[in-house]
């Protein structure tokens, strides 16, 4: 039970950093039904974007803080990677694709140009960052500090961080789609763009504004990703992957599909391969984790080809 | 000087000329009728005034002021108000979302407007929690009126309100676009049903590929034998 429970909570963690992922390509997905392929890039900027500005602020190597410093820092580290993740993802979509779409390309361009800002923008970033001295986060609290302990079961304080501050950006996407009027143009956007545009909707406008939330959301999970591991070139294509691979599983287009198809991504490939939970022994292994988590793609769009939650965000069904 | 003024202007999809060379007028509080068959050009210009496609050539005065290249978001703030073909409300949005939206150009929507949608369309009022998508074709097509409403139209467009309604849902709803026009509202109204339209319409002109055929009053129209033969399907002996 201790340990179904520890590989619980280590799968919402992940879970949880997919999901705000996932929530930038169901986002995009929905105004411009285009998997924005670069967005793992976005998430790989946010985390360099953040690293430069807190190494800028507080140094490299070992730091003991008081508790506001170490709360001011990581809002730094938020805010400055959902800033850095906003502006690429912005850029991104006014370089790569916003031509294409003023020249009416046909699908199959959007998808080359979006591999090819990928693999530029990570081939860039190594240029540029991978001979820093130092690509991890200083150290500015203690990573691995449990928060509580009860009985063996344990959540450490990046754990907490990581899944409060996901939770907090969900809610407060959801609010935002659900009763702003920002919230209403993207909606309005993803069902029917040209008569949005007849209610007065500016459907450039619209699509910008959706790639800066997305992307706001993407550089701040690589934040927190970069915290709890090492900041590099290519850190984005794995959980980029699985948070593509988890917005199709809650339902491409659905951004509470993007959520949940996210967190239980996590939870699922943190708990199988670890089954039955016991003294360490297991029945598949930790080294399937990754089989593990498209075999359940697999399975869920065998029954439910349209993801969990179904119907989209963009069309009827 | 007409509400609208459209000067011989010329639409095209790619190579192919949809529009080639009309001019028409609407006045400050009629009802104009557009009529023509399928591919005829009712709904092209029909979407050239209201900025969704550009014309390659001429020119489109409203109020005054040349609006032709304009994008639709921008016209919408001059009093435009579209109802496009096949109703196209948001499925997945409430009716009250639906509503709300016509009114984005706005702050906030009026409550007296809405109050007056409800009021001529007493049906939306019961859905107003239901998603768009599950109303019947004559309620979206309630919606999709009251929802230009909402923008608070000077000149309504209106294309093909009648399609796929029944008879009893036509008649109903052109009372209320007749209603809506004794309100001061100025009507372009693009209609396969020329008998109904006819009988609201102050002129109308008649479209045959992409050319202006014929125009008069709606009695001029209904009387014409032409007008008769080809879209109210009478045998003409002669």
């Amino acid at each position: 039970m201790t340990d179904f429970l520890n590989f619980l909570i280590a799968g919402l963690t992940r879970g949880s950093i997919y999901a705000l992922i996932a929530l930038g390509y169901t986002l995009v997905y929905g105004v411009l039904q285009l998997i924005n392929f670069a967005h793992s890039e976005v998430f790989m900027s946010g985390a360099f974007g953040s690293l430069i500005i807190v190494q800028s602020v507080i140094g490299r190597g070992v730091h003991h803080l008081p508790w506001y410093g170490v709360t001011g820092v990581l809002l730094l580290g938020l805010t400055s990677g959902a800033l850095i993740g906003a502006i690429v993802a912005w850029g991104l979509e006014r370089v790569a694709y916003r031509p294409l779409r003023k020249r009416g390309a046909p699908k199959l361009a959007f998808l080359i140009s979006a591999i090819g800002m990928s693999f530029f923008l990570s081939q860039l970033a190594g240029k540029l960052f991978n001979r820093f001295s130092d690509n991890n986060f200083p150290t500015y609290y203690n990573v691995n500090k449990h928060l509580f302990d009860i009985r063996g079961v344990h959540i450490s304080l990046i754990q907490t961080i990581m899944i409060v501050s996901a939770v907090v950006m969900m809610l407060f996407l959801d609010t935002l789609v659900t009763h702003t009027k920002l919230g209403k143009s993207i909606r309005g956007v993803a069902e029917d763009a040209q008569t949005a545009a007849l209610m007065g909707i500016n459907i450039d406008k619209t699509i910008s504004r959706t790639f800066i939330i997305g992307g706001a959301l993407g550089g701040a999970a690589g934040f927190l990703f970069g915290s709890a591991f090492t900041v590099y070139n290519t850190m984005g294509f794995i959980p980029g992957v699985k948070a593509f691979a988890a917005a199709v599983l809650g339902g491409i287009g659905n951004i509470r599909g993007a959520m949940l198809g996210g967190l239980l991504l996590g939870v699922v490939e943190s708990l199988v391969p670890t089954a039955p939970w016991v003294g360490g022994h297991t029945w598949i292994g930790t080294q399937w984790t990754d089989v593990v988590a498209f075999v359940v793609l697999v399975l869920v769009l065998m029954f439910r080809p349209t993801g969990i939650l179904g119907e989209r965000l963009g069309r009827a069904a | 000087m007409s509400l609208l003024e459209v000067d011989d202007i010329e639409v095209r999809y790619g190579a192919i000329r949809a529009i080639k060379g009309i001019s028409f007028h609407v006045d400050e509080g009629e009802v104009v009728a557009l009529l023509g068959a399928n591919g005829a050009g009712k709904t092209t210009t029909q979407k050239t005034v209201s900025g969704m496609m550009r014309p390659s050539l001429g020119e489109i005065r409203y109020d005054g002021q040349r609006i032709d290249g304009l994008p639709a978001h921008e016209l919408i703030h001059l009093g435009i108000c579209h109802v496009p073909e096949g109703r196209r409300v948001f499925p997945m949005m409430t009716v009250r979302e639906n509503l709300e939206m016509g009114a984005f150009r706005f702050k906030r929507p009026d409550p007296q407007i809405l109050a007056r949608v409800f009021e001529l369309f007493p049906r939306l009022q019961e859905r107003i929690g239901q998603h768009a998508g599950t109303l019947s074709g004559g309620e979206q097509q309630m919606l999709a009126i009251g929802r230009a409403l909402m923008g608070k139209p000077r000149l309504l467009l209106l294309d093909e309100p009648s399609m796929g309604l029944a008879p009893l849902i036509v008649r109903q709803i052109f009372s209320i676009v007749k209603q809506i026009n004794s309100e001061g509202v100025t009507v372009l109204i693009v209609e396969q049903n020329a008998a109904q339209a006819l009988a609201l319409a102050d002129r109308g002109y008649v479209l045959e590929t992409g050319e202006l055929v014929l125009s008069g009053t709606g009695q001029e129209l209904l009387s014409d034998d032409r007008v008769r033969a080809a879209y109210l399907g009478e045998e003409i002996s002669s």
